[in-house]
């Protein structure tokens, strides 16, 4: 007798009873798509914060001094020759210094704009463009002038695109617009990334009493180069400052990684236990397959009597339990995306968050492997049990 | 007379079966000794009790013996693990059972067809050998039929026709008219006739001498032992006096 007859008997056996069927696959179904979509939205947190940090930059370095730990402060010119002295690794540096102080245009606060001290690469840096204007320049820098550059959404909400020119105040202090940003979100919002200024960073650290900048940026010219650019850094600063709690150097690259390593690992547990619910479907399918031998004591004799060898009457009961599983299994996955489109949706429309709710396609085949796996373990004992039946027993039965 | 020259279909040879019930031993088989020849039509008769449905057990492949040898087609069925048995019982055997036992989900012709699939026949020929075997017995029009469906002597007709389908050498009706009214049992028995005429050989099971009488040698158990082995119309066989008796 061959496999494919047993696939038959299993297929005509769940047909004729296809509400304990599919009852029987309900376990299943509901673990392979619990499993799919919180795979799937790990995947899109993960794609999601990736495209949020692209946009931060990943290829640069980033300097924070703590000030604790040696006698030593460092100026910009320190930095700028560290920089300069391994320019094939750095290709540009500015310090940060942020600043508080209300903006005002005219009478009006403008509470959710940020402000930033800045060198005259950092536009370069974050890849920035103008749309109006010029750069802060060397010369600002120098003379700490009171200048700023801001970005689309002022221009366009409080200057109605006219704003180089015109004049606001940064914590009681007149500044000049001399340049534009272009637009760096499809929306421009209050508090967003298009709602700020920027000001020489000698200005600013002058205005909020910091002296020297704690802060800077520097590009990398191979973003692959991270690690090794990173120690470097730290190698150099060490020499200047003797003291390893005196600096910190990070890179988005670094953080990005540490993000998405957080959200495999919450993603792992959350599937674990999803999965755990596949381990109860398994428990189902067996209960169900111990009830089904009992039933079918009588029909095991009459097979045995006509001459059904034990590893016949093993792999029926055996392909029964996989074919059950694993149209649960496809049942599962045909749910699972379903409801990945249906968060895809309810995500975009709730949080107002682009995030594509995506199952892997390793997570659908290891689903599916893993549900007709269970179907072969879990029905593994009630296959034996029907397939050791004594046929003189199993004829009497009733 | 030839006829017993050739070696027997199913021989026993001081074949015991005993069971352990608590302290007692029951011997449901004790020393048997008997030899059926191919083509013989022969009825093993007896009391509840005595014993039948442990022969027909044994001669079916479905038991061994305690003690003794029981030798099918020449071969020592004793000898043989489960995986033989089975083999042997599908290939040697077709049963016919008191209740029938049809699977109650498959068709009538895909129940006709399930030792064929066992013997490792394709779908065509399965479905032509179990249609011939239909029709041989009167049911070519009812093949797609599930077997509530029919009437008992009708279901029992479909079992036949699942005995007859693997062309076995032995066909054990084991109280084959039990389930039914007096005419439809008398069909089946007509059946088993007609097969017997055909040239095969048929064991026939039952308590019920007037039944046991359609057959041509008696073969009478008490106590799991022979007492009586001659032709049914032998004055000794007692199948005829009780049944006037009976009556
Ligand atoms: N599995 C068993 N365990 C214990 N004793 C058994 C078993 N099977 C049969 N026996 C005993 O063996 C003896 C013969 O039983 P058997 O079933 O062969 O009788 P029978 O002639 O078929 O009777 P009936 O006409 O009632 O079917 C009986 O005493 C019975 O109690
Ligand atoms: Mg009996």
């Amino acid at each position: 007798m061959k496999i494919s007859e047993s696939f038959v008997l299993a297929l005509q056996n769940i047909r004729a009873s296809k509400a304990r069927a599919f009852l029987t696959m309900l376990g299943i179904i509901i673990g392979i798509t619990a499993v799919m979509v919180i795979v799937g939205i790990g995947n899109g947190m993960e794609g999601y914060m990736r495209s949020m940090f692209q946009g931060l930059g990943t290829n640069t370095l980033t300097i924070t001094m703590t000030g604790s730990g040696s006698s030593r402060e460092l100026s910009v010119d320190d930095i700028q020759a560290i920089v300069d002295k391994n320019s094939s690794l750095f290709t540009a540096l500015s310090p940060t210094v942020s600043m508080r102080g209300t903006v005002k245009v005219g009478s009006e606060s403008l509470s959710s704009t940020s402000t930033t001290g800045v060198g005259e690469q950092y536009t370069t840096i974050k890849g920035y463009d103008l749309e109006q204007g010029r750069n802060i320049n060397y010369v600002d820098i120098v003379a700490r002038n009171r200048v700023c550059v801001v970005g689309n959404y002022i221009d366009d909400i409080w200057f109605s695109g006219r704003s180089v020119g015109q004049t606001l105040r940064i914590a009681g202090d007149k500044f000049t617009i001399v340049g534009v940003l272009d637009q760096q979100e499809d929306e421009m919002d209050e508090g967003g990334s298009d709602d700020m200024l920027l000001i020489p960073y000698s200005t600013a650290a002058r205005l909020s009493g910091q002296g020297k900048p704690s802060s800077y940026t520097v590009m990398l010219a191979d973003e692959d180069q991270t690690d090794f650019a990173s120690d470097l850094l730290e190698q150099e600063l060490y020499e200047l400052l003797r003291s390893e709690n005196a600096y910190r150097v990070s890179s988005m690259s670094a953080v990005l990684d540490t993000m998405t390593e957080m959200i495999g690992v919450v993603i792992t547990v959350l599937a674990v236990i999803a999965g755990i619910s596949l381990v109860v479907g398994g428990v189902g399918i067996m209960n169900i397959m111990l009830v089904s031998v009992t039933e079918r004591t009588r029909e095991i004799g009459i097979r045995k009597a006509l001459g059904a060898k034990e590893r016949y009457i093993l792999s029926q009961f055996v392909i029964e339990a996989a074919v059950i599983s694993a149209l649960g299994g496809i049942i599962g996955i045909v749910m699972g995306f379903g409801l990945s489109s249906v968060a895809t949706v309810a995500i975009s429309t709730l949080l107002e968050v682009e995030m594509a709710v995506t199952p892997t396609i390793q997570s659908i085949l290891i689903a599916f492997g893993g549900s007709a796996a269970i179907g072969i373990v879990f029905g593994y004992l009630p296959a034996r049990k029907a397939a050791l039946l004594n046929p003189i027993d199993a004829l009497r039965y009733d | 007379m030839d006829q017993q020259k050739a070696p027997p279909l199913i021989e026993f040879r001081k074949v015991c079966k005993t069971y352990h019930m608590g302290d007692t031993v029951v011997r449901a088989a004790d020393h048997i000794d008997l030899s059926i020849y191919e083509g013989e039509f022969v009825a093993i008769v007896g009391k509840s009790g005595s014993g039948k449905s442990t022969c027909m057990n044994i001669i079916g492949c479905l038991d061994v013996p305690t003690s003794g040898d029981y030798l099918l087609a020449g071969r020592n069925v004793g000898e043989m693990n489960k995986n033989e048995l089975a083999e042997f019982r599908n290939e040697k055997l077709g049963f016919i059972f008191q209740q029938y036992n049809l699977l109650p989900k498959l068709s009538v012709l895909d129940n006709v067809a399930v030792p064929l699939m066992y013997a490792g026949k394709n779908r065509r020929e399965r479905r032509e050998i179990a249609l011939h075997a239909l029709d041989s017995v009167g049911l070519a029009d009812k093949t797609r039929n599930l077997p509530s469906q029919l009437s008992g002597g009708q279901q029992q007709r479909v079992s036949i026709a699942r005995a007859l389908a693997n062309n076995p050498s032995v066909i054990l009706a084991d109280e084959p008219t039990g389930a039914l009214d007096s005419r439809t049992g008398r069909e089946v028995l007509d059946l088993l006739r007609s097969l017997h005429a055909a040239g095969n050989t048929v064991v026939l099971i039952t308590h019920d001498n007037s039944i046991a009488a359609t057959a041509e040698r008696v073969i009478r158990l008490e106590d799991g032992r022979v007492t009586f082995d001659g032709p049914a119309d032998s004055p000794a066989s007692g199948v005829h006096k009780e049944e006037v008796v009976g009556q």
